[in-house]
């Protein structure tokens, strides 16, 4: 017998929630156990008045299980609305990482130059050290961090994605 | 459900206190929403709120964990306004473009069949009353699920039957021929569908349903209709009487359903003389017939005894038939019979269970005894955990493991130990005498029903199989299931 699992198209989802206690709990213990994907989650109090969330999810999976995911997310009590940002048309997306790379003579020369090519920020310096601040979609976060490997990386933090629709409108 | 529990005070929250739990946190994937109140001031409103969501969209268990300091402070009770939530909003209304793309379905087709479900009932009375307009408007055929049993009377000549593993062979045939399926309130269950690629192959379908996330979930649907099912039905009722439809003449439909009913898929083969045992069918279909016109409330425990009860117990109106579908837990059916009669103190409330499930729960024995509830628990004692024997011979070539019982207790002497009548049925000549002594006493009484140990419970469509491939009795049982069916289990 061949135990199978379907791949998929990657998603952006953006959930609005009540910032309330657990709720971060709710959405990820939602995701383990109906077993669908979170490639990143994110997630901020964004109103005045801190009633609301916003929680950007990256997930994967075929047109069906994306169609569920939502489709659960949306039945939860404290969930406001999901919109999958991929429906919504063009969106932007973007991802910060703070990467740490040690090193001293040539490496040091080409991390820095390499930086400046992705212009990622030196937030941080020591005579054998530096770390970078870099912003982008995460592709090009994973492309400068694949180089930095070369070049003395010793430690990464990530964001995770955050994104937004493209207009004048909100989602 | 609303379910109240008790919390350390918020203080010591985090501490591993004395009897500390983190409820929240171990209810959160068994609840439709929980709290836990940190000021007393919002135990008001979170109460209201909390009955709105139990009972608003898809019903659901809400838990409210209330620390003992919130618990014993004096605090303002205001009554609120409006009780609503401030994001939980459940589609009600369905959509008039999908009402139309149904209508055109529906009178479009010529193999149609309703499949309704427990959506029906939770919908409310006006919800079945607006099934049974519909399905006599249409004149056509009608199946339920075992969570929709009652909302269609099951001696209209239109109701086949409860559809699905152990459905009625007539119901299962014509879920497969239709042209045409209209879900109501089910949520294509893997108990009622079989084999999903050999599901209703032939057939467009609608689906009702107030949660999205049913629709489409298992079987993807030519027409979704979120809403209740109550308004969404009245919606159809309208939309057929505005435009005038006639019933068609399903008269060629209704011949091959004819056909598949001629198989009479129900009957069991029985001794009839007075000292024979007891087959389990008959005890429910005596229990059925001695209790008509009483509007019994039916509740189960779970097991072989349950689909007996569901196949041969006839409903015909929503609310009397209380089981554990989805979960299938044993020990529901007698706290269940406990709550309905608490409810309605004078009807008839009889809970039919097998002697393993019904054990689950026998403390409550005391409880019945407390609040002089009248409760009737009907016993079909086969000795066995039958079901579980039943798929240890289909699936597992009889390997029996722990289905087995020769540590009953004497059912007889534990209604005396309650203080309830107990009596006990071992020959079909006492089984008629037996049920009336039942109904007649006053009071708790618990019935041990002697039934043949071994019989199984038919049609039965096998593990991984389709609704054309009904096991119709026993000697229909052959060979061995490869892994691919056993895991479907
Ligand atoms: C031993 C055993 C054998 C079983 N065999 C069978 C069998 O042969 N046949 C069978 O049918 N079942 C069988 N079951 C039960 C089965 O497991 C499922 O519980 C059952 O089929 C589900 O019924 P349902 O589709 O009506 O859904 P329910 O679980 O009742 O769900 C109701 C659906 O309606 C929706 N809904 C709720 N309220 C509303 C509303 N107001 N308006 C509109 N929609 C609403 C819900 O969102 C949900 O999708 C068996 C269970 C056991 C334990
Ligand atoms: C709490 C719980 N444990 C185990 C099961 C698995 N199970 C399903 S039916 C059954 C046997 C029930 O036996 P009994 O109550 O005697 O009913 P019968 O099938 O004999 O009518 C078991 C163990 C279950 N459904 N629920
Ligand atoms: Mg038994």
């Amino acid at each position: 017998m061949k135990i199978t699992t379907e791949a998929g198209e990657r998603h952006v989802l953006a959930v609005t929630v009540d910032n309330e206690a657990g709720i971060l709990a709710k959405i990820t213990g939602l995701f383990s156990a109906r077993g669908y994907n979170i490639e990143s989650l994110t997630v901020a109090d964004i109103s005045a008045d801190h009633a609301l969330s916003r929680i950007t999810i990256v997930t994967s999976g075929p047109p069906a299980v994306i169609d569920q995911i939502i489709a659960q997310l949306d039945r939860l009590v404290p969930v406001h609305n999901v919109v999958d940002l991929a429906d919504a048309g063009a969106h932007v997306e973007r991802e910060i990482a703070l990467v740490k790379v040690a090193g001293t003579g040539e490496k040091r020369i080409e991390a820095l130059r390499l930086a400046d090519v992705f212009r990622a920020k030196v937030v941080d310096t020591t005579l054998t050290s530096f770390i970078f601040e870099i912003t982008g979609t995460s592709d090009k976060v994973d492309r400068f961090i694949a180089l930095m490997r070369e070049c003395g990386l010793v430690e990464v933090g990530r964001t995770g994605v955050v994104a937004i629709a493209r207009g004048a409108e909100a989602v | 459900m609303v379910v109240l529990t008790g919390q350390v005070s918020t203080a010591l929250i985090g501490t591993d206190a004395f009897q500390e739990c983190d409820t929240v946190g171990i209810t959160r994937h068994c609840t439709k929403h929980n709290y836990l109140v940190m000021d007393p001031e919002r135990l008001g409103p979170i109460l209201h709120e909390a009955f709105y969501i139990a009972t608003h969209g898809r019903p659901g268990p809400v838990v409210i964990d209330i620390p003992k300091n919130v618990q014993v402070a004096t605090g303002n009770y205001v009554i609120p306004e409006k009780i609503a939530h401030k994001s939980y909003r459940p589609q009600v209304e369905p959509d008039a473009d999908a009402i139309a793309q149904a209508m055109a379905l529906i009178v479009a087709a010529e193999r149609p069949i309703f499949y309704t479900g427990g959506g029906v009932i939770n919908a409310g009375p006006d919800a079945s009353a607006a099934l049974r307009q519909l399905v006599s408007l249409t004149g056509a055929p009608i199946t339920s699920t075992l969570m929709g049993l009652g909302a269609f009377p099951s001696d209209d000549p239109k109701w086949l039957g409860m559809l699905g593993m152990h459905g009625t062979f007539e119901a299962n045939m014509a879920m497969n021929r239709a042209d045409l399926i209209v879900a109501v309130g089910a949520r294509f269950d893997d108990r009622v569908t079989g084999r999903l690629d050999a599901f209703a192959p032939e057939a467009k379908k609608i689906h009702i349903d107030i949660d999205r996330s049913s629709i489409n979930k298992i079987v993807p649907v030519d027409v979704a209709v979120v809403g209740d099912a109550g308004r969404a039905l009245d919606a159809l009722i309208a939309a057929w009487q505005e435009a005038g439809h006639k019933a068609r003449d399903y008269g060629e439909w209704w011949r091959r359903i004819d056909g598949w009913r001629a198989t009479r898929c129900l009957d069991f083969p029985e001794k009839k003389e007075p000292q024979a045992e007891i087959m389990p069918q008959r005890a429910v279909k005596a229990l059925f017939d001695a209790t008509r016109g009483r509007d019994p409330i039916i509740t189960t425990e779970v097991g072989q005894h349950q689909m007996w009860a569901a196949q041969h117990f006839g409903f015909s109106a929503p609310n009397r038939w209380l089981t554990s579908g989805g979960l299938g837990t044993m020990g529901y059916g007698f706290p269940a019979a406990v709550g309905a009669q608490i409810a309605h103190p004078n009807r008839l409330v009889i809970c039919i269970a097998g002697e393993a499930s019904l054990q689950m729960n026998i403390q409550e024995m005391g409880t019945v005894s407390q609040y002089r509830l009248p409760v009737k628990i009907f016993i079909l004692n086969n000795q066995w955990m039958g079901m579980v024997r039943q798929w240890q011979e289909l699936t597992y070539e009889s390997r029996y493991s722990n289905s087995y019982s020769d540590s009953l207790p004497d059912f007889v002497k534990l209604a005396g130990a309650y203080g309830w009548t107990g009596l006990r049925i071992d020959t079909l000549g006492e089984l008629e005498d037996g049920i009336a002594t039942m109904i007649e006493t006053p009071g708790p009484v618990i019935v041990d029903c002697r039934v043949a140990q071994l019989a199984n419970c038919f049609p039965m469509i096998p593990s991984g199989a389709a609704h054309t491939d009904m096991i119709l009795q026993p000697s229909d049982v052959t060979g061995t299931m490869d892994d691919e069916a056993k895991a479907l289990v």
